[in-house]
């Protein structure tokens, strides 16, 4: 009786988890690529590492020289209120400043004429516990101290990750002025603490639905405005918060995050 | 129920002709929790598991490899050193703690900050004070070893090593360090004619009193987080509290085992204690009232008369294995 049970809720999370990866409807092979463009901007300015001034709302001057971040788990809906969820493990990306071509989301999708995205900026928390046979490309933990996106001593992935130079930051034993942000956790495996994974919700009515056609390519063009990070609806202060990483803290960092994607327009 | 007797019995003798047994739960110890589904340990994994835990290729130069912090002969902890001391001799702030009974740990570290055994090893190789490495380094130097690419064949199907076999290799070695076959064991299996003599048993008692509600029988802890007064220390290591941001576990520290203490010293997640002596004596009569200390220890810590730990030593003396820190299976080949 107790074999019989085990074999039925493994059958049973068996298909649980077929669901969860594949959208019954669609034949994967059906699909048709399209991409999300995450286009970083620094307030009025582009992007430019290691040269450009930026100021923050705090009044502060800064330059960025790393930039990072996790976007996954993509979802398109329609105007009538269906969404299709893009194939879990085909929906991670990591977004660096310093590599334009990594600036492209290339995701899979019906035909369709879309209205909203859906994303996580970070890695959701089934993700963040899975085994480590799961995590591969650009999830592989293997990065080094200086551009890796995970924790070891407490597991879990950094989801953005922005270091840079200000006159405002204290002065440091290296005789630099920086600050850094690291800023993740996924809620806690066994012991609940910060839970800092945010769902952007886009609304593409306004600057151009997304016509997902085969022998077309679409591109949701955002831009994404990394002094929102620091000047969004809560004011980060360099000077008061040089380096900010897994603290209670971070949440006021990661609030921010709600802000800093906006749609530009939609290329079909 | 014989057979599983008799294999323990074969295993503990470690003898190198016999055949590999794999992962075997001691009758006496609870069902595991580590996900063994996930990775079965095999000969070939387990080997080769070995062969990294003692590589010192893990570290930036080359220099030192997890056997460095976790000696065998000293239960796999570094002894004589109160905190870890890792490469370019740069000291941790932590007591490196054994690798023993890892498989029945729900998470690992003295904050308890990683769950999974499989994500262990990435903290020291990549910690700045301990091997300074970066895995991606670690394994392309494997990978353009003479020796690994196959090895990682015969154990995985692949010569690429990849993140996920480098690591479940190294848990497939530290698993099979099991600590089952001290005196206490034989006792409470009632293998043989081992018996507890007077002094050993009355202090069996005492630590089941006075001590069984954090070191729980079999393995002598229950893996809470406990405050247990011993003061904040010079660099006041907030412990658990780090890897929750919960101000309830502020000061909290993994309940460590009680076995194999006389390969272990110093104690505690400092080390700041050398001697057992020390250790009672504070639990009898040093416990301090820092935030979070434990509610068994809040009026007047554990009274024990010199008699009584006189007792408690010598029981202690029963959880010592011998034969953990001398099987050649776990051993530097």
């Amino acid at each position: 009786m107790k074999k019989t049970l085990i074999y039925l809720t493994l059958i049973s999370s068996l298909i649980a988890c077929k669901k969860e990866v594949e959208t019954p409807d669609y034949n994967e092979n059906e699909l048709t690529a399209m991409t999300v463009e995450f286009d970083n901007i620094v307030g009025g300015q582009n992007l430019i590492l290691n040269n450009s001034t930026y100021f923050n709302t705090a009044g502060e001057s800064y330059k960025i020289d790393l930039l990072q971040y996790f976007v996954s788990n993509f979802k398109l809906g329609k105007a009538d209120g269906t969404y299709f969820t893009v194939n879990q493990d085909s929906s991670y990306f990591l977004i660096k400043g310093s590599n334009r071509n990594t600036r492209f989301a290339t995701i899979k999708v019906p035909e369709g004429d879309y209205t909203t995205l859906v994303f996580t900026l970070g890695i959701d928390s089934l993700r963040s516990a899975m085994d480590i046979s799961k995590r591969t490309g650009v999830l592989d933990p293997s990065g080094g101290m200086d551009d890796g996106m995970y924790w070891g001593w407490n597991p879990g992935y950094i989801f953005l990750k922005m270091e840079g130079t200000s006159e405002s930051a204290p002065l440091d034993p290296t005789g630099q002025r920086k600050f850094r942000y690291h800023i993740g956790g996924f809620g806690g495996y066994s012991a609940p603490t910060i839970n800092n994974i945010k769902t952007l919700t886009i609304d593409l009515r306004n600057r151009g639905i997304a016509q997902v056609r085969k022998n077309r390519k679409a591109n949701i063009h955002l831009f994404t405005d990394i002094d929102k990070v620091l000047s969004g609806k809560n004011t980060i202060s360099i000077a008061a918060n040089s380096s900010v990483m897994f603290s209670t803290f971070s949440t006021s960092i990661a609030d921010n995050f709600m802000e800093m994607f906006t749609h530009d327009h939609t290329e079909n | 129920m014989l057979a599983l007797i008799v294999l323990i019995f074969a295993c503990s003798k470690a003898d190198m002709n016999l055949p590999f047994s794999g992962f075997i739960n001691p009758a006496h110890f609870p069902q595991p929790v580590y996900k063994f589904a996930n990775n079965p340990v095999t000969k070939d994994g387990f080997e080769l598991g070995r062969r990294l835990f003692y590589e010192p290729r893990l570290s930036r130069d080359n220099s030192i490899s997890c056997g460095s912090c976790h000696i065998q002969s000293s239960a796999f902890t570094q002894h004589g050193h109160d905190v870890s001391h890792g490469i370019d001799d740069r000291l941790g702030r932590r007591n490196s703690p054994p690798i023993m009974n890892l498989a029945w740990m729900p998470n690992y570290m003295w904050d308890g900050g990683i769950f999974d055994l499989d994500l262990q090893p990435i903290n020291p190789i990549t910690a700045h004070e301990e091997m300074d490495e970066s895995v991606a380094n670690v394994i392309s130097k494997l990978q353009d070893h003479p020796d690994y690419p196959a090895l990682f064949k015969k154990a995985y199907g692949s010569e690429t090593i990849t993140t996920a076999t480098f690591m479940k290799s190294l848990s497939q070695f530290m698993l099979m360090c099991i600590s089952s076959n001290s005196k206490y064991d034989s006792v409470i299996q009632k293998l043989g004619n081992t018996q507890f003599t007077d002094e050993e048993a009355a202090g069996y008692k005492l630590v089941q009193q006075k001590c069984g509600s954090c070191h729980a029988e079999p393995l002598f802890t229950d893996n809470s987080f406990r405050n247990n007064g011993i003061g904040t220390g010079l660099n006041d290591d907030p412990g658990r509290y780090e890897a929750t941001l919960n101000e309830t576990d502020r000061y909290k520290f993994k309940v460590p085992s009680l076995r194999n203490l006389a390969y272990t010293a110093p104690y505690m997640h400092d080390g700041r204690y050398y001697r057992l002596d020390a250790v009672l004596a504070h639990y009898n009569s040093t416990v301090q009232h820092t935030p979070n200390l434990d509610p068994v220890l809040i009026n007047g810590g554990i009274p024990m008369t010199a008699q009584e730990q006189q007792q408690i030593l010598a029981f202690l003396n029963t959880l010592n294995d011998k034969n953990f820190i001398s099987d050649k299976l776990l051993s530097e080949q």
